[in-house]
């Protein structure tokens, strides 16, 4: 009789369906999973040590590079800890505005998780559809910030600066004729927030067509449903948020439990799953999307009718306006002592953390009173959920775990930090 | 607001469960910290979770922190209309020269869904090297939060299942978030032609601090030690 061992298996660093840099070290029974242990920090960058070399202003940055597919929303968390620490409420209207643009950064984020989900387990379609949204949302922070990824846009007392009156153009070029311009073009005639209102009535049509791909679709479900099953007090206990705790039935959401902005006076539903698998996981994100949209809407109404500040007066934290710098020798030396030493926190720490589209995002901030934070801890929903990844595979087969990374919604940027 | 319910009765209730084992405790900002020592640790956490009242069932965040350089700032800026600024020249690192007690604590973000509250319990480790028991048995999720901490601060976890570094790369040395461990590390890697290979040399890169670290109390908020009589 030869001897039958276990087999043990790499997978990645670089695989295409390990979203990043992940490396799983799969020991297999066949071709099923008897464990899997995954190595990470091949994109760590050690953020939280760069922070506490820097002013605060300086770090907003890196948050938008920690999970680099919501961007705003990590800055808010960040945002958050220092104003809680600092004491400062920002004007209602940048309220508005964060919410507007982490629910814009929510359906960003879940185009990409749905895309990325679907070509991983063979719905390349939907991909491609998902892209040609997203373009449009990153087009609304390019308008608003000047990038279209990492915007460094909220800031410590409101935000960075107020919605644009007009869109950014497409412009004729030796690819892009006339007629292919003014299609571009037609919605953007107004501003941002008309470009914004157009999206948000035309995107539940859109996402109808992504679910008439997938939601009945055989292969679809015969790749998710009973798969990565995890029980509402086992998803608890291991530290699961968002929509992974959402998936399985746990209704806890931060927005509507421990509300933060404006969010306890908008008109929205938490998705829940009932089995835990990934297919429930799939459809309360699905609706997440519609809701955000929703919320986006209604943020759009009320900033159309209410001008206002978007950022708070206290030049000790914001940088005052340059033409006020021209003739008033206080702005001068205020912006001057806010660019070379950044504004002091009062001692204490705070923990503060945002409904983030992967799950609680949250910033533990420590201040010794100086200009840098003295520790600054990020927790990362997907670190929690990664570290998940044993019990949620175990006993599956080894294509179950592309379809089980793909539900947690892995993006290595905030898991390695 | 960051909690709906009220901290002083989250704390009332923590005296009544708790009782001698909360070392300190503070309310900063509507949350709730206690302070507890490492070897009433488990217990503490194992009441804190079963407890039919408390409930704190998640453990959001755990971590390490070094308070080495703690209050230290690279610029003295006090006396400034008599003496002039002094340079604000610093090294960005502190060196480990006193025998601090306490250097090292551990942060337990908890999180109760059915208080729907929060609680931070910090425990202060102390000893060479820095050893402190698991939580891995009492909540899952601690298992790879323990590992970063031992990772990046090199605080011991006994009885941790498998205390494994986590996020730097196999192979390293040290432990790269404490203070005293420079920003721009010990060595660096590059592709050496002769050996037709990755090789480690020591850091030929220097850390310019472009910013000094400068504390200043500001009077709109209240001082530290008004703060502390607050408490």
């Amino acid at each position: 009789m030869p001897e039958i061992r276990n087999m043990t298996m790499n997978f990645g660093p670089q695989h295409p369906a390990a979203h990043g840099v992940l490396r799983l070290v799969l020991e297999m029974d066949g071709e099923v999973i008897e464990r899997a242990d995954p190595h990470i920090g091949l994109l760590h960058r050690g953020t939280e040590k760069l922070a506490e070399s820097k002013p605060y202003n300086q770090s907003i940055g890196y948050m938008d590079r920690l999970d680099y597919v919501s961007m705003m929303c990590n800055e808010h968390a960040y945002v958050l800890a220092i104003e809680r620490l600092s004491g400062v409420t920002p004007p209602v209207r940048a309220r508005y505005i964060r919410v507007m643009f982490d629910e814009i950064t929510r359906i960003l984020n879940h185009l990409m998780w749905l895309g990325a989900h679907g070509l991983d387990i063979g719905a390349m379609t939907v991909f491609l559809y998902c892209f040609r949204e997203r373009e449009d949302l990153m087009d609304c922070y390019e308008a608003v910030s000047g990038t279209r990824m990492h915007a460094t846009y909220y800031r410590p007392g409101g935000v960075y600066r107020d919605l644009p009156a007009d869109m950014p153009q497409y412009r004729v070029t030796s690819n892009r004729s006339d007629r292919e311009v003014a299609r571009l073009n037609e919605n953007r005639q107004g501003s941002l927030l008309d470009f914004i209102e157009s999206f948000t009535e035309r995107f539940p049509a859109c996402v109808d067509e992504y679910e008439t791909l997938l939601t009945d679709n055989r292969i679809w479900k015969q790749r998710t449903v009973g798969i990565g099953v995890v029980a509402p007090d086992r998803a608890v206990e291991l530290g699961f948020t968002g929509p992974m705790l959402r998936g399985s039935g746990v209704e806890w959401d931060l927005r509507k439990k421990q509300p933060y902005e404006v969010y306890d006076k908008l008109n929205f539903a938490i998705p829940v799953g009932v089995n835990g698998d990934c297919y429930d996981r799939y459809l309360v994100r699905i609706e997440e999307m519609r809701q955000s949209n929703a919320i986006v809407k209604q943020c759009v109404d009320w900033l159309r009718n209410n001008p206002g500040p978007v950022i708070i007066d206290d030049h000790k934290l914001t940088p005052p306006a340059r033409e006020a710098m021209k003739d008033d020798m206080e702005s001068l030396i205020h912006h001057f002592k806010l660019f070379t030493e950044g504004y002091c926190v009062p001692e204490g720490e705070v923990y503060a953390a945002v409904e983030h589209p992967k799950g609680e995002f949250g910033i533990y901030l420590v201040s010794d009173g100086a200009n840098k934070p003295y520790r600054l801890k990020i927790r990362a929903p997907g670190f929690v959920h990664l570290s998940a990844m044993n019990e949620m595979v175990k006993g599956h087969m080894l294509a179950d775990v592309v379809a089980v990374i793909g539900t947690q919604d892995i993006v290595f940027g905030e898991v390695d930090r | 607001m960051t909690q709906a319910p009220f901290p002083d009765t989250l704390l009332n209730d923590l005296h009544e469960c708790l009782g001698p084992e909360i070392i300190r405790d503070k309310i900063e900002a509507g949350q709730v910290t206690i302070d507890v020592s490492p070897a009433d640790l488990p217990e503490v956490c194992l009441k804190l979770r079963d407890d039919e009242s408390l409930a704190f069932k998640q453990l959001s965040d755990l971590c390490g922190i070094d308070y080495l350089a703690y209050g230290k700032a690279d610029w003295e800026t006090g006396d400034t209309t008599r003496t002039g600024f002094s340079r604000g020249v610093s090294e960005g690192v502190y060196i480990d020269t006193r025998d601090i007690e306490d250097r090292f604590a551990v942060v337990y973000h908890l999180l109760s869904l059915k208080r729907n509250q929060r609680l931070r319990v910090r425990s202060f480790v102390s000893g060479q090297p820095a050893k402190i028991p698991s939580v891995t048995h009492i909540w899952a999720g601690a298992n790879w939060f323990e590992r970063e901490a031992f990772d990046l601060f090199g605080i011991l976890f006994e009885e941790h299942p498998d205390l494994r570094r986590i996020l730097t790369d196999y192979g390293f040395i040290g432990h790269p978030f404490r203070k005293d461990f420079p920003l721009e590390g010990n060595v660096e890697v590059r592709y050496d032609p002769d050996q037709g290979r990755v090789v480690y040399q020591p850091v030929t890169i220097k850390n310019r601090v472009l910013t000094p670290k400068v504390i200043r109390r500001d009077n709109r908020h209240p001082a530290p030690e008004d703060k502390r009589a607050e408490n």
